[in-house]
Formats: C-alpha cells, sequence, structure tokens
C-alpha cells in the first residue's frame, strides 16, 4: 500500500501546482504577493518616518529643560519664515542648487551630445569609464580633493602664479561650494542627458538638415527639445543632492556658508531642539516635491 | 570597402526613378550621396546642372522622405510639415496656407495639430511626403518609404504615391528592394548590385530583356537555360504547359519534363518542372477555371514549349 503510494506518479511541480494553479485563477494576487514586501517596507520605514518628522515640527521644546513638549503649535514654521538668518539660509541653499544644477546641464550637455551622437564606440566607453570612475573613489577623498586645489597654497593659486596672474582666493567661499558641488554630481547629469540623446535617431537630425536647417538650428529646433527630458531627469539629481548636503558646506565653505543640513545637524545634536530641526528638514522635502511635480511635466521620467 | 562605384547615371526633370536592388547593393548609399548625407570619394553629382558634390545636405534642392519617416516627434503634423518653410523664413499665413494645401494633398486634412505618434503607419508615411514635398525640391528623394507598411497598404500607397508624382511634377528618386514595386511605379529602372548598377530601363525592358542574369533572377522568377551554348531567360508565364494531345504552335521550342511541385498561389498556379535534359523550370498558369484539380499534374510528365521570341539570350 505505501509502496504503492510511492509509486504513483507525482504531478508536475510537486506541492506547487496547487499554489500556481490559485495564481492562474486570481490573477491580482501574484502583484500583491510581490509588492508586499517593498511597500510594507516603504512604509514602515520611510513613510511612517516621515509622517513621525511631520509630526515632531509641530511640537517644541522646554527652554529650561530642553525636553520635547508635545504640544502641537506652529512656532517652529513661523521662525523659519520670518527670521532673516533662517531664510538667507534657505535661500543660498536653493539658490546654490539651482546654480550648481543650471552649471552641470550647461557642462554636460555638449559632453552628452559629444558621446551619444559624435564620438566611436571606443571613445564611448572610454569617457563613460572617465564619468563612472570617480564615483568609486569616496565622496569625502573627492572633497579633501578639491580642498588642496583651491586652499590659498593650493594647486590652483600655484599655477595661476606661475603664470604671473593673481591668487584667487576662493577656498572657503560660496564660490569654492559652487565649483566642488558642480564637480562631484556632475556625473549624475551626464547619465540622463546621454540616455536623452542616445534615443534621438540620426535620421531626425538628418531630417532636419535635409529641410534646410544649419547645425545650430538643428540643434536648437531638434535636438534641444528632445534633450529636455533627460536635463531635468538630471536636474532632480544635482537639484536634490546638493539641497541635502552638509558635509561640503563644513568642508569647503567658510563662514557665511551653512545649508539646512548643517542647520538640522547643529539642531539635533548641539542645540538638541529636535522638533526644529523637524520642521527645518521639512523644507527640502516640500521643496523636491514641487520640483517633482513640475519635472513630471516636463516628460523627466520618461527619459529615466 | 567600397559601397557604389561606376556609376554613371542621367535622370530626367519630371521622371519616376527607382534605384532597385537587394540589400547591400548600395542604392540607399547612392540615394544618400544626392542628398547629401554621405559625400562621395570621387565623381561629381549635378543638379539641373549645378555641381552640388561638395554641398551640405541644407544648401541643396532635395528633400528626403526616410525610411522610418523621422518624423520630429515633438511637433505637431502642421508644424513637422511647415519645418522646411519656416527655416526658409516663408511668413506663417502663406506657411498655414501651403501646410493645409499639402495636408490635402495627402488626404490627412483635420489632423495637422496631431502629434506623429497619434498616426498610423500610413499617416505618418503620407505626412512625411507632404514634409519633403511641400518645399517642392528639384529632386524628392524616397529611401524604402513604404518598407513598413502591410501589403494591401503598401499597394494603395504605390498608387497614390505615383498620382501625387503625376500631379506635382517633381522627379522622384526611389529606392526599393521590392521588384512588383518598382515595376509598377516607375518610368525608368536601375537595377543595382554589389555597388554597381547592372541595367537602367523602363520596367518592361528591364522585365521583358533583362541585361544580365542577376537582373534576370531578381526581377520575377526566371529561367536560365543553356542551348547550343547560348544562355537565355525564358519568363515563366511564357511558358505553356501542353495538353496531352495538343499541338504546339508552329516555330515553338518543346522540351519534355516531370512536374515535381504544383503550388496554388491564388491567382495562379505554378508549376516546379525537371526537364527530362536535367534544368529545373519554373512554369506558371492563370486560374482561368476553379484550380482544384492541378494537383493531378503532381509527378506527372508533360510537355513544355516557349517561342523563341519569349526568350532573351545573355551575354
Amino acid at each position: 500500500m505505501a509502496a504503492e503510494a510511492v509509486r504513483r506518479p507525482r504531478p508536475k511541480g510537486g506541492g506547487a501546482v496547487p499554489f500556481r494553479a490559485l495564481l492562474w485563477r486570481f490573477p491580482w494576487l501574484r502583484p500583491v504577493l510581490l509588492l508586499t514586501p517593498p511597500m510594507a517596507w516603504f512604509v514602515l520605514v520611510y513613510f511612517a518616518s516621515l509622517v513621525l518628522l511631520l509630526i515632531t515640527a509641530f511640537w517644541s521644546i522646554d527652554p529650561f529643560t530642553t525636553q520635547i513638549v508635545q504640544v502641537w503649535n506652529t512656532n517652529n514654521f513661523r521662525i523659519i519664515l520670518t527670521e532673516p538668518t533662517y531664510r538667507a539660509i534657505i535661500g543660498r541653499t536653493v539658490g546654490l542648487a539651482a546654480l550648481v544644477t543650471v552649471t552641470d546641464a550647461a557642462l554636460a550637455f555638449p559632453f552628452a551630445y559629444y558621446m551619444a551622437k559624435v564620438a566611436s564606440r571606443r571613445t564611448q566607453t572610454l569617457l563613460f569609464a572617465a564619468i563612472l570612475l570617480p564615483l568609486w573613489a569616496s565622496y569625502l577623498a573627492r572633497v579633501y580633493a578639491w580642498i588642496l586645489i583651491l586652499n590659498h597654497s593650493g594647486v590652483l593659486n600655484w599655477s595661476l602664479q606661475s603664470i604671473g596672474l593673481p591668487a584667487a582666493n576662493i577656498g572657503y567661499t560660496n564660490t569654492a561650494m559652487w565649483v566642488v558641488f558642480s564637480y562631484i554630481w556632475l556625473p549624475f547629469m551626464i547619465i540622463p542627458t546621454y540616455a536623452a540623446l542616445e534615443r534621438v535617431p540620426d535620421s531626425l537630425l538628418e531630417a532636419a538638415a535635409d529641410l534646410g536647417a544649419r547645425r545650430w538650428r538643428t540643434l536648437r529646433d531638434v535636438v534641444l527639445p528632445l534633450a529636455i527630458p533627460g536635463v531635468v531627469a538630471g536636474s532632480i539629481f544635482t537639484f536634490s543632492l546638493t539641497l541635502g548636503d552638509y558635509i561640503t558646506p563644513i568642508l569647503v565653505g567658510g563662514a557665511d556658508s551653512t545649508f539646512i543640513g548643517n542647520v538640522v545637524y547643529s539642531n539635533i545634536g548641539i542645540a538638541n531642539n529636535v522638533p526644529f530641526a523637524a520642521a527645518l528638514a521639512i523644507v527640502p522635502v516640500v521643496i523636491m516635491a514641487a520640483y517633482l511635480l513640475i519635472a513630471k511635466r516636463l516628460g523627466a521620467f520618461e527619459a529615466l | 570597402m567600397v559601397a557604389v562605384a561606376g556609376v554613371d547615371l542621367v535622370i530626367d526633370e519630371g521622371e519616376f526613378f527607382t534605384l532597385l536592388g537587394p540589400s547591400g547593393s548600395g542604392k540607399t548609399t547612392l540615394l544618400r550621396m544626392i542628398a547629401g548625407f554621405e559625400r562621395p570619394d570621387a565623381g561629381r553629382i549635378e543638379l539641373g546642372g549645378r555641381d552640388v558634390t561638395s554641398l551640405p545636405p541644407h544648401l541643396r534642392n532635395t528633400n528626403t522622405v526616410f525610411q522610418d519617416y523621422a518624423l520630429f516627434p515633438h511637433m505637431s503634423v502642421a508644424d513637422n510639415i511647415g519645418y522646411g518653410l519656416r527655416i526658409k523664413g516663408v511668413p506663417s499665413t502663406e506657411r498655414r496656407r501651403r501646410v493645409e494645401r499639402a495636408l490635402q494633398m495627402v488626404r490627412l486634412t483635420g489632423l495637422g495639430q496631431r502629434r506623429p505618434n497619434q498616426l498610423s503607419g500610413g499617416q505618418r508615411q503620407r505626412v512625411a511626403l507632404a514634409r519633403a514635398a511641400i518645399n517642392e525640391p528639384e529632386v524628392l528623394l524616397l529611401d524604402e518609404p513604404l518598407g513598413a507598411l502591410d501589403l494591401k497598404l503598401r499597394q494603395e500607397m504605390q498608387i497614390e504615391l505615383k498620382q501625387i508624382q503625376k500631379e506635382v511634377g517633381i522627379t522622384f528618386i526611389y529606392v526599393t528592394h521590392d521588384q512588383e514595386e518598382a515595376l509598377t511605379m516607375s518610368d525608368r529602372v536601375a537595377v543595382m548590385s554589389n555597388g554597381l548598377i547592372e541595367q537602367i530601363g523602363t520596367p518592361v525592358d528591364v522585365y521583358e530583356r533583362p541585361a544580365t542574369e542577376f537582373v534576370a533572377g531578381f526581377i520575377g522568377i526566371s529561367n536560365v537555360l543553356v542551348r547550343d551554348g547560348v544562355r537565355f531567360v525564358v519568363r515563366p508565364e511564357k511558358i505553356r504547359m501542353l495538353a496531352d494531345s495538343e499541338v504546339p504552335e508552329p516555330g515553338a521550342h518543346v522540351e519534355p519534363g516531370t512536374v515535381e511541385e504544383v503550388v496554388y498561389v491564388g491567382m495562379s498556379t505554378r508549376y516546379v518542372v525537371r526537364l527530362d535534359r536535367g534544368e529545373q523550370l519554373v512554369a506558371v498558369r492563370q486560374n482561368m477555371d476553379a484550380a482544384g484539380d492541378a494537383q493531378r499534374f503532381q509527378g506527372r510528365p508533360v510537355r513544355l514549349a516557349w517561342t523563341a521570341d519569349h526568350t532573351y539570350v545573355l551575354d
């Protein structure tokens, strides 16, 4: 009896069959099962902490005991929006993020165009390596390298003096931050711009020339409009990465280089005013949300 | 590697001229040289008597209909069609009027505000045609423009293209690998192979009097035979399959063979016959009556007859 049971041909896939049949009968079950773990992670870890951040932002601390007082108030936001110091910091952070984004877009476009439309396969590979290799080095190492270049007795001034030009004292200033940020985030602009340009068929460029457009006209009428989604996609990276950074301002910035992130950091560590830090941290979140909305309008997500 | 060599070609004004050949024969390269996308290493290209060999595409009075249409995806259909006029600085009111007329010509009236991706393949093809023809170039270059369409639509577009060409009177240089397309539309055909022109002539010339074995083989089914040291071609529809007791017409050449295969192709039936002398021939018969009984010929001995004036000697 037992031997017979063993010898009986088993259904293909063994015990999986009823389960598979279940998936076949209820097609919605598959995405539900697939999405549950990441969604759970997303909701619990990311979304919950974001909600906590939002809630904390409406609390305050007792100035004497520095204990968190869980009473709803909007004082933190009022201070952020009215105090000139904070407004200046927000303005600086957003302004520099925007400037870095524009700089990177301007640097990345010709580079990406050359890679996508002019360079041979071999050169393309080499350029890719050149763009991606720096990303393997630590962020800190790359920022420190710039300190060595930009500081008073650094490579920049040494080079300038050796050809008889006056020293440029841009070390530890906002200019230094602009240079360093633009350098560090450049690959994140080049790659999506390249991807967008790569998808523009050569025949479109030929068609424009065929219809009488010179090189620049083709660039303006055909290439640029089709590259914009890629540039906007890249700007999401350059803008948000600059917006959230607080290490480069410490390392290469000066007295006037405080970013939102630095204030958040000091309010958590030194001042121990977590509610205020939370309120300030909401600011870049709101700015990025608005930015992403605009980016979506411009078709950036199809270019990623 | 040389894509095109020794091409000496004069195309008349207002002519529908086709470059026909298999892929890799150099026909597209030749077209791209005329458009200015590629530069010949040697030789000259003249347009209406003017040497344009060293002119870039935007300075040549030619326009191209691209194989993939190359419509600008971020522009409306009307903006696509009007792009050439916009570059030339044609004022917007006149531009709009001419775009409207072009849309009418290709039967797309009312679709001007659509984006290319909202059109079907055939409609896109017509937008590409309108975009090129609206500039009234000296020569309109068409690179396999119907290649991406299905058979039915392709046949419709062949007729339509030919009509439009007659209407606007522009010289068309048309590249295709489809021999039927070449024969039905062209005033003259140049058959190309390996970068060389094998024969230039009217559709009747290249079909009825192929100059080389390549032309004979590429255009239609051809039977090449050698008799008495002479190589010649007999077209399948010129071969008569004689009924058992039928007497061939006087002067006809008759050879016995065996039917190896009977292929029903709708309008006609194709018989593959092994001659007793060894060669294989294809004969075609129109299906005048219901052709249901054609299969009975399978494996049967038959006699094939053709006349000398239906054969064309190859050199």
